[in-house]
């Protein structure tokens, strides 16, 4: 019982005061209190797409796998090519199950000191002790939750960062390195999660006070809640665990066939890839895809997919108001027969059907700096 | 013309028996960006208590439910347009609906512009 109750314990993030001194208004996510919005979903959102939003991301797990054999034992976890990873880059990368489901979807860079891996925060500890349980004793996970995780995103980030951190403007996409700022150790990243340009930044918790005010100090820069990250993301056609990811959903069902890495394929030797081979050539049952909603009333995690007698045949995981396009936006998991592009799907919703029709992801083109 | 308030953040501006409807500035800075409004046409009968028109935010739906029974003579039509009028004018142009009341003793129990500031800060 007492365990179970520490559980559910709310923590706050080091950003916390900072936040509530921002104007933020806080809800619970992940077992955090967190920022959800500050002036408004939609000029927040707006904003990074033109400017830059500075988000606070440090419930997410940061972790470091270290020892000589991290990365095969990695890949005896995830489907990517982790041993062929090069110094310093990253790769999107999924946790799976024994039969392919997944677990959690995460990022891997290779640094000098192993292999840095951050995770979902609400998935974090459930992360820990699956990764525990396959490691090798000679290799060794650090939880580096004395560490904050900061994103800057949007088109003017990198002359907002470059101005504080002189060298970070030359780091491309899914490339990452060490940088100082002031005696502040920061590992740096260019990624993100919201189809922009941007960066996304390890700090040290007790410093992160001082870099956000620092951030938020250039012109360019303002901080964003949670609402815009997650209309963002949708936008950008990715998925959120727990939502559109789960462990009754495999990487092909989700459409994420790229984060198994060829070689990885050919091989296999991780977990569910034998079921993943098979639904590679025969086709999953059912897939996630965009769907454009008729009219301006969105559809919401949970809407029903209905076919044409009306039986439930798949279902909305992600959906919302893209403030972008100014029209309603969702994912969805349709029976692949229907998940060509334009096909007009129905989708039910408290007793009303909504008409939709497949749209290819990313809804707003990304923008990343290759 | 007298002004009502209601626990749900709705207010109701009443004159003889026609009364209009609207959720108030507390409730939509609540909700944040509303980006559609679904209110009833003339005509529809609602009763108290009951589901009577849906405001979606960017992150949630949510019901409106009816302050007062009766039958509504005008729906806001300039919300299907502008539906952010909600946010930028709860409570003038961002109305929901006009009604007919069938009993006005149902806005007895109703608080008055002060009762409701009084119980917004209590919340």
């Amino acid at each position: 019982m007492s365990e179970a109750a520490e559980d559910v314990i709310e923590q706050t993030l080091p950003l916390d005061a900072w936040h509530r001194s921002q104007g933020a208004r806080l809800v619970s996510f992940a077992s955090y209190q967190m920022p959800i919005q500050y002036e408004g979903i939609i000029a927040e959102h707006l904003w990074t797409r033109s400017h830059a939003g500075l988000f606070d991301v440090s419930h997410m797990g940061q972790l470091l796998i270290s020892g000589t054999d991290a990365a095969s034992a990695l890949e005896t976890l995830l489907p990517g090519d982790i041993a062929g990873l090069g110094a310093n880059k990253m790769r999107y990368s999924l946790l799976l199950a024994e039969n392919g489901g997944i677990l959690d979807d995460l990022m891997v860079t290779r640094r000098d000191d192993g292999f840095y891996i951050v995770v979902n925060g609400a998935t974090k500890y459930d992360d820990i002790a699956h990764i525990h349980d396959f490691l090798p004793e000679d290799v060794v996970l650090n939880h580096m939750d004395e560490h904050a995780l900061l994103a800057l995103q949007g088109p003017e980030a990198a002359a907002a960062l470059s101005r504080l951190i002189p060298g970070v403007q030359a780091l491309t996409f899914m490339n990452a390195g060490d940088f100082m700022l002031d005696g502040i150790p920061l590992w740096i990243s260019r990624s993100g999660y919201t189809g922009e340009d941007g960066f996304e930044i390890s700090v040290p918790e007790e410093r992160v006070v001082d870099l956000a005010e620092r951030l938020c100090g250039q012109p360019e820069v303002k901080p964003i809640g949670l609402g815009a990250r997650d209309s963002l993301r949708l936008e950008a056609g990715l998925p959120l665990y727990g939502h559109d990811l789960d462990p009754e959903t495999t990487p092909v069902m989700a459409d994420l066939g790229f984060a198994i890495s060829r070689r990885r394929r050919e091989e296999g030797g991780f977990p569910g890839a034998e079921r993943i081979a098979i639904e590679r050539s025969q086709g999953p049952v059912v897939k996630r895809v965009g769907l454009a909603i008729e009219g301006r009333q969105p559809v919401r995690e949970g809407a029903l997919v209905l076919d044409g007698e009306g039986n439930e045949v798949g279902r909305v995981t992600s959906g919302g108001f893209s403030p972008s396009l100014e029209r309603p936006i969702a994912m969805a998991y349709v029976p692949t027969a229907s998940a060509a592009p334009g096909t007009t799907i129905q989708v039910g919703q408290r007793g009303k059907i909504f008409m939709g029709t497949v749209t290819p992801m990313p809804f707003v083109p990304h923008r990343y700096h290759r | 013309m007298t002004l009502y308030f209601t626990k749900d953040h709705e207010w109701i501006a009443v004159e003889g028996d026609s009364a209009t409807v609207g959720i108030t500035d507390y409730a939509q800075a609540q909700l944040g960006d509303v980006v559609f409004v679904e209110v009833p046409p003339a005509g529809t009968q609602i009763a108290k208590g009951k589901e009577a028109a849906v405001v979606e935010s960017v992150k949630a739906a949510s019901d409106v439910y009816a302050p007062v029974t009766g039958e509504v003579t005008e729906g806001n039509s300039g919300l299907e347009a502008d539906p952010a009028l909600v946010n930028t004018s709860p409570e003038g142009d961002g109305w929901f609906f006009k009604l007919k009341l069938s009993n006005p003793a149902e806005l007895d129990g109703l608080m008055d512009s002060a009762g409701y500031k009084a119980f917004v800060e209590g919340l």
